[in-house]
């Protein structure tokens, strides 16, 4: 009995202060916040949030001076996931960033290319292949659909097409968005 | 070697821990249902079995059985494998990072799959040494991931297939498991004796 009881606790005694000592032994700087938020980005890069990127975007917002509800290709699930992360209230989406859309990706009509390496200048993460007078294509693989190849394209050549299902972009849908009055007010019974 | 051999083949297919000891079914319906974070629980189960099993061998033949206090084995192992799989995640945390993003949150999971204590148990229970109970470990574990990574990759399949509205879901998910596990019991004639 007494054996048992001793021996249990030194044995948790010494796991103990292996895990103490390991505690301070293998510390880990938490990860900044501007890479928690980057990682929350989409990466499209398609500056819709008016920052030159994600990145920027993410510092912005770790820096206070941008609202989470300015990145349209992430749309709801990107802000809950950001509001989730910084502890704020979840926005709806700002119209002046843009509407969410379905994923697409760039398609250049060759028959009309003109060659003109405007949109190869545009093209934030290299996604077209071409040189002068050549022919341009998108690397589709690449194309992070971000829309910022169409204004610059002088004869209209270059669409946007939606990604259709099938076994390669099938993933599991998001889960459905309850209706608000459904959901029962924690905030206001933790207050209360 | 031929042991070895024998024990690796016996827990990877004829006596596989998920579809013939039914062991571990949480995480095997729980984490199939994407093949990336299957893999990554497979990967992280295989390391923390194989250790879990080696250190609750040494407790139990350096502390338990000198002591005589055997009737205490259960206890002793749950808190071995909580300790240990709290400490694999300091450490890989620490040493390498890309690894612990690729385990992430299956580590401390782990700690709660009745895999890993029963593999300890059954060690124990069927009398083996130190290196028959390691490689015991590493074979369910190598079982119990070949198994989680199949079934993960049929139900991806599974959800685009068009299947009748009753069998939808968790249904025609376990209906796949049991099909697996008639499957696996066939390789019950693979070894005689």
């Amino acid at each position: 009995m007494l054996t048992s009881i001793l021996a249990l606790s030194a044995l948790a005694l010494v796991f103990g202060l292996i895990l103490g000592f390991a505690a301070i032994r293998f510390k880990v700087e938490g990860d900044p916040l501007v890479e928690q938020i980057d990682a929350q980005l989409p990466q499209t890069q398609c500056g819709q949030c008016g920052f030159p990127g994600c990145r920027p975007y993410a510092e912005a917002i770790a820096a206070e001076e941008a609202q989470i509800n300015q990145c349209p290709p992430g749309g709801e699930a990107t802000i809950h996931a950001l509001a989730d992360l910084l502890d704020l209230e979840p926005l709806p989406l700002n119209p002046e960033n843009g509407a969410e859309s379905a994923k697409t990706v760039a398609f250049i009509d060759e028959q009309t290319c003109i060659g003109c390496t405007l949109c190869i200048q545009a093209c934030p993460v290299d996604a077209i292949l071409g040189a002068a007078k050549q022919m341009h294509t998108i690397i589709e693989s690449e194309c992070t659909g971000c829309d910022l190849c169409l204004p610059p394209c002088p004869v209209d050549c270059i669409e946007m097409i939606e990604i259709k299902k099938d076994m390669l972009t099938w993933k599991w849908p998001y889960p459905q968005e309850s209706p608000p009055d459904s959901r029962p007010d924690s905030r206001l019974e933790a207050s209360a | 070697m031929t042991e070895f051999a024998l024990i690796l083949l016996s827990t990877v297919l004829v006596n596989n821990f998920v579809l013939t000891k039914f062991l571990g079914l949480c995480p095997f319906m729980g984490v199939s249902r994407k093949l990336e974070t299957a893999i990554g629980m497979a990967l992280a189960t295989t390391f923390v079995l194989t250790l879990a099993s080696v250190c609750s061998y040494l407790a139990n033949t350096y502390l338990l059985a000198p002591l005589g206090i055997e009737y205490l084995r259960t206890i002793t192992f749950i808190l071995v494998i909580a300790v240990v799989v709290q400490f694999t995640e300091m450490v890989i945390q620490k040493s390498s990072p890309l690894l612990h993003k690729v385990l992430g949150i299956f580590l401390p999971l782990i700690t709660t799959n009745c895999a890993v204590l029963g593999v300890a148990l059954l060690n124990i229970q069927q009398e083996l040494n130190f290196l028959q109970s390691a490689v015991y470990g590493f074979g369910a574990a190598v079982g119990f991931s070949i198994v989680l990574i199949l079934f993960a990759a049929m139900r991806e399949r599974l959800a685009a297939a068009d299947v009748p509205v009753v069998f939808q879901g968790p249904a025609i998910g376990l209906i796949t498991a049991g099909l697996m596990s008639l499957a696996f019991m066939g390789f019950s004639g693979l070894i005689k004796g």
